[in-house]
């Protein structure tokens, strides 16, 4: 009998590592990912099937205990990041079966995610974004789509000093050296 | 760089995230397929191109990604203000010192 030929689905960033004086950046592990568009009227509605509230309020977010995030990108529209690697069809069919009006994408490999931690971690998303990322205009749990040097990112702050930055699994490389370049230059 | 305030984030954010979209408040004709090929011609290529105050739309495609109305000085490349699409059209007054404030009273409806 014939071996059958598995796909291997692999991380685009897998291995890549950077850092300088106080500040590493670091692929963060897969995830399962829903692009989720709904009339913020009905957004209440899904919170059973999601496990959260999700945020009304422009650059807010939400976590749960169990390591699922929404994200506020837009008056209806969302970025669901949950730990598990499987979540995206899971969530996509549950959120299709609600009964209210939802486009929701699994786009678990479309993005890939890097996590900047540490003392100059501001400084070095500072480097490419314009966006004021004090910790007053953006707060821990605030979380924004952006512009990143030359691509387009969504920036979550995590930490008083850490921030997860998706990006498209295209650009990640760009993303990825860009940040590690500007990590040098953080706290020099 | 400019700061634009974007009203569906409801803050101010930096211009990198913005793209111009063009002329504000045009009426798409509801007969469009029984309009003459003059009026035709005025509703999809004609634009107005002020030197001064114009109204336009605005896309905050780096951000939430909604489009909205703003009312700008091109000489100045000043925003006098910025609102949801979809709103009427806001009248502004400019003073005599130049400055361009929004005026207290609404100028007609819809469009
Ligand atoms: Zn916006």
């Amino acid at each position: 009998m014939a071996d059958i030929a598995h796909a291997h689905r692999s991380e685009p960033l897998s291995g890549r590592v950077a850092g300088a004086a106080g500040v590493t950046v670091t692929p963060a592990p897969a995830a399962g990912r829903v692009a989720l568009r709904v009339n913020p009227s009905e957004a209440g509605q899904l919170s059973s099937i999601l496990g959260l509230a999700l945020p009304l309020s422009p650059k807010t977010s939400v976590t749960t205990e169990t390591g699922r995030m929404a994200l506020w990108l837009g008056p209806d529209e969302w970025l669901l990041i949950d730990a598990s690697v499987d979540a995206g069809p899971h969530l996509t069919s549950a959120l299709c079966e609600a009964g209210v009006l939802v486009s929701a994408v699994d786009v678990s490999h479309r993005n890939t995610a890097i996590l900047v931690e540490g003392a100059g971690a501001q400084a070095t998303l500072e480097s490419g974004c314009p966006q004021n990322l004090s910790l007053t205009a953006f707060p821990v749990g605030a979380c924004s789509r952006t512009v990143l040097g030359k691509i387009e990112v969504v920036i979550l702050r995590t930490g008083a000093e850490a921030f997860r930055v998706e990006c498209w699994r295209s650009f990640s490389d760009y993303a990825f050296t860009f940040l590690a370049d500007a990590a040098g230059d953080a706290l020099a | 760089m400019l700061l634009i305030h974007c009203p569906y984030c409801q803050e101010e954010r930096p211009e990198l995230e913005f793209r111009n979209t063009g002329e504000a408040h045009i009426a798409r004709p509801a007969d469009i397929a029984n309009i003459s090929d003059e009026a035709f011609e005025v509703f999809f290529f004609l634009r107005d191109n002020p030197k001064g105050l114009t109204y336009e739309r605005w896309r905050h495609i780096h951000g939430c990604g909604r489009f909205f109305n703003a009312v700008r000085d091109t000489v100045s490349d000043k925003f006098v203000t910025t609102y949801k699409a979809g709103l009427p059209k806001v009248a502004v007054v400019r003073a005599d010192d130049g400055s361009v404030r929004v005026s207290d009273r609404v100028e007609g409806a819809g469009l």
